[in-house]
């Protein structure tokens, strides 16, 4: 190297590096995916002997041994299987006792209708430019109507009493009252906790501690067992309206936690616009805070809908033929005892479409939000 | 150079109207207080007078009642001939049984879990999707039911299946061979557990020196000789004997052994698969939390893969991951009530038992608040002292 300055002018040829491993195309794909290195490789092909074995016994099980209708209640053909294939017989044969309970055989649609209200109205809230004051008065419209198809007893409808209401519409219905009840309490309960005033802010602290400290059974073992000690005599309530009761408790300690925490995401400035507009406390909140508050937490207040829709569950320790004891009660039946499976599949198919419904749409607006 | 404190304004004189935020906060705590005050009196009103109707004394006396209740699962020794406050502690063991054990299951199944998640191979990935996605979407309660039943539908134990030998697997439940706890074990377990807070100690002090001049000392001749050789010596001295039962089939069922009965396994199954599908979510986000220029840095410094992993990623996702995992640890102790929909006697079940044989429902309700109110700070407390000590410090 005689001279550094210039650049020399037959640099020593470098050879052409080999071309690089195709990433592109299901190969690459494969490689890049599943077989990037020998531990992976190794992963992939133990995941996939398990899966395989899992997928084989599944569809043995539950397609190709399966037994799909019998006629009546003779389950002989399904207790040829012993176990080795899926009786979902009893699907066809008992969906209408799941989804509907004891309700009158004939009037069944009306609680189905009421499902399709549910739905729709669910449906409908979860459209962003449905966001109005208008929707709260749809809202109770539903309710009503709701109620009303359920009890009857107008327009040639025959009345219906709570204790033959069962199934789908009593899950839908302990959720959606359980919210729309407890979803006002619970910021009404965040507001005090967050209130200056010492004496409404410790029975809020002592509310919701209580409440959120205790398993939701406990609560509900009140609702069945205590609530009537507490009563002055002659005044008996119904045991669904007091389970009810015990769900808006419940959710309303639940939802005032995290719209405290929203509450907590508005920058104080807010409140102090609001103040030296000369608001009112509740023209404040209600106009300036509130709607930035539960704007910041509706996706964990989508998870506390889901975790809440999934507690209505449990019911079926105090006697209540939700959803889940609807299909308890189906297969007591000695004819289908043994097919317990099949019915809490075909439940819990239900309940995931639900959840997972929830827990997409919770997911989507946490992404529409990171994105804005 | 004085300092002046700025003066306050005058207080204002009181002005006996709403307009007044003092008088208004006044009024609206006064009205709120009386209106619970009344509610309350008037709900105890009724229940003193509903319970003088049915003649159900008030108190706690009737705990020391004979029960009459068979416990079938404990581990302590119960008899229906036991009085209710005995039956009430095994309920409490029960519940602390299933939480605690399925606490920890729990955190490492969904650790893993969650680490799957984000594992570069495609189908763990996913896979990991599909169990956190289904378990999260069903009702508890329903998942439990669908494992109880599957137990029941296990062969007899004539025909019980064994996976490995000394395990089997039955409906009457899972059976693992286990160590029977002499006296003179129980000093070798107690020479190991003070021979791991020794070694703490010492640890501690090593990395205190080497913190004042820098020289690395190794701390594993004090970890053979505390936590290997010390309880090794005390179990040879103790003549403590570490011999296996393995469980055999005799008649129609096991003997010897440990059991866990199909009510206790499945409720503990549906627990910890449960609450794992949300503490997956949970590790999987505290790790995204951490930025990746961390581990990025670390590699560049030529830091080994599990040494990242270990001292740079976990202890910052650690701090996003502590606060929920400890709502996770309350849920599950709390969801461990759902026992009595299968019939596992856990503090619930025992109370609502009581609660129909005597009708005590105020005292039953309130034992079981006092027991998960308890436990549930516990682990507040617990979780909270661990979070303050791996919170950030700020210098």
């Amino acid at each position: 190297m005689s001279s550094v300055a210039h650049v020399p002018q037959d640099p020593l040829p470098i050879g052409p590096r080999p071309a690089p491993r195709a990433l592109g195309g299901p190969i690459g794909w494969l490689r890049a995916n599943l077989f990037a290195s020998i531990p992976s490789s190794i992963m992939t092909l133990l995941l996939l002997f398990v899966l395989g074995k899992a997928c084989i016994g599944l569809w043995q099980w539950g397609i190709a041994n399966a037994v799909w209708l019998v006629s009546g209640n003779d389950t002989s053909a399904c207790r040829a299987l012993r176990g080795v294939g899926a009786c979902w017989a009893v699907v066809p044969e008992k969906y209408r006792f799941i989804l509907f309970g004891t309700y009158p055989f004939d009037e069944q649609w009306r609680p189905a209708l009421a499902v399709l209200i549910f739905i729709a109205l669910f449906a409908v809230s979860s459209r962003r430019s449905f966001w109005r004051k208008e929707l709260f008065l749809l809202w109770a419209a539903a309710l009503i109507v709701i109620g009303c198809l359920m009890w009857g007893g107008f327009l040639g409808l025959s009345f219906v009493t709570q204790d033959r209401w069962g199934g789908l519409p009593v899950t839908l219905i302990l959720a959606t009252f359980g919210l729309a009840f407890g979803f006002p309490l619970g910021i009404l309960v965040a507001l005090g906790r967050r209130s200056k005033l010492p004496a409404i802010r410790s029975l809020c602290v002592l509310y919701v501690e209580l409440i959120r400290g205790v398993p939701l059974i406990s609560l509900l073992f009140m609702a069945s067992v205590m609530f009537p000690l507490f009563m002055p005599d002659g005044v008996n309530i119904d045991k669904l309206l007091r389970a009810q009761i015990a769900f808006i408790l419940y959710a309303g300690a639940y939802l005032a936690e995290v719209v405290r925490g929203g509450l907590q995401a508005v920058p104080r400035g807010q409140y102090e616009a609001g103040d030296a507009l000369g608001l009112s406390y509740w023209e404040k909140h209600a106009l300036i805070v509130l709607p930035q508050a539960i704007r910041h937490v509706i996706p964990p207040l989508v998870n506390t809908f889901i975790a809440f829709f999934k507690d209505t569950s449990l019911v079926l320790i105090i006697g209540i033929f939700d959803l889940l004891t609807t299909a308890k009660t189906a297969i007591v039946d000695p004819a289908w005892q043994s097919f317990s499976v099949e019915v809490y599949v075909f439940v819990g198919v239900i309940y995931f479409m639900f959840c997972f419904a929830m827990s997409r749409y919770s997911r989507s607006l946490e992404a529409q939000r990171g994105t804005s | 150079m004085t300092t002046s404190t700025p003066k306050r304004p005058p207080a204002r004189p009181w002005r006996l109207s709403l307009s007044d935020p003092r008088v208004a906060g006044l009024f609206w705590q006064v009205l709120v207080v009386a209106i619970a005050v009344a509610v309350v009196a008037f709900l105890w009103s009724n229940a003193v007078h509903n319970l003088s109707v049915r003649r159900i004394s008030t108190g706690f006396a009737f705990l020391g009642r004979e029960a009459g209740m068979p416990i079938a699962d404990s581990w302590i020794d119960y008899t229906p001939k036991d009085t209710y406050l005995r039956a009430f502690i095994v309920g409490v063991v029960n519940t602390l049984r299933v939480a605690v054990i399925g606490i920890v299951l729990a955190t490492v199944i969904g650790t893993l879990v969650g680490i799957a998640r984000l594992s570069s191979n495609w189908l763990l990935a996913r896979l990991a999707a599909v169990y956190v996605e289904v378990l999260r979407d069903l009702p508890l309660l329903l998942q439990l039911l669908f494992w109880y039943v599957l137990m029941q539908g296990l062969p007899a134990a004539r025909q019980a299946w064994k996976p490995i030998g000394g395990v089997f697997l039955s409906n009457r439940g899972l059976i693992l061979p286990s160590v029977p706890l002499h006296e003179a074990n129980w000093w070798t377990v107690l020479a190991l557990v003070a021979g791991v807070v020794a070694f703490m100690i010492v640890r501690r002090r090593l990395i205190a020196q080497q913190m004042r001049d820098g020289r690395a000392r190794p701390a594993w001749p004090y970890a053979l000789g505390l936590i290997v050789a010390l309880p090794a010596l005390v179990s040879f001295l103790s003549g403590a004997s570490w011999s296996i039962t393995l469980p055999e089939l005799r008649g129609f069922n096991f003997v010897g052994g440990l059991t866990l009965a199909p009510e206790y396994f499945a409720l503990l199954i549906a627990l910890v698969t449960y609450t794992s599908a949300f503490i997956a979510e949970i590790v999987r986000s505290g790790i995204q939390a951490v930025p990746r220029g961390q581990s990025e840095a670390a590699k560049a410094l030529g830091l080994k893969r599990g040494f990242v992993l270990q001292h740079i990623v976990l202890p910052q996702a650690l701090r996003v991951i502590i606060p929920p995992m400890t709502s996770q640890y309350l849920n599950l102790t709390k969801n461990s009530s759902l026992a009595v929909a299968v019939g596992y006697q856990d503090i619930v079940s025992v109370a609502n038992t009581t609660l129909n044989q005597t009708g005590q429902a105020i005292e039953s309700i309130a034992l079981i608040m006092m027991v998960f109110l308890t436990i549930s700070l516990g682990i507040s407390l617990f979780m909270n002292w661990y979070n303050a000590r791996i919170a950030l410090v700020e210098r």
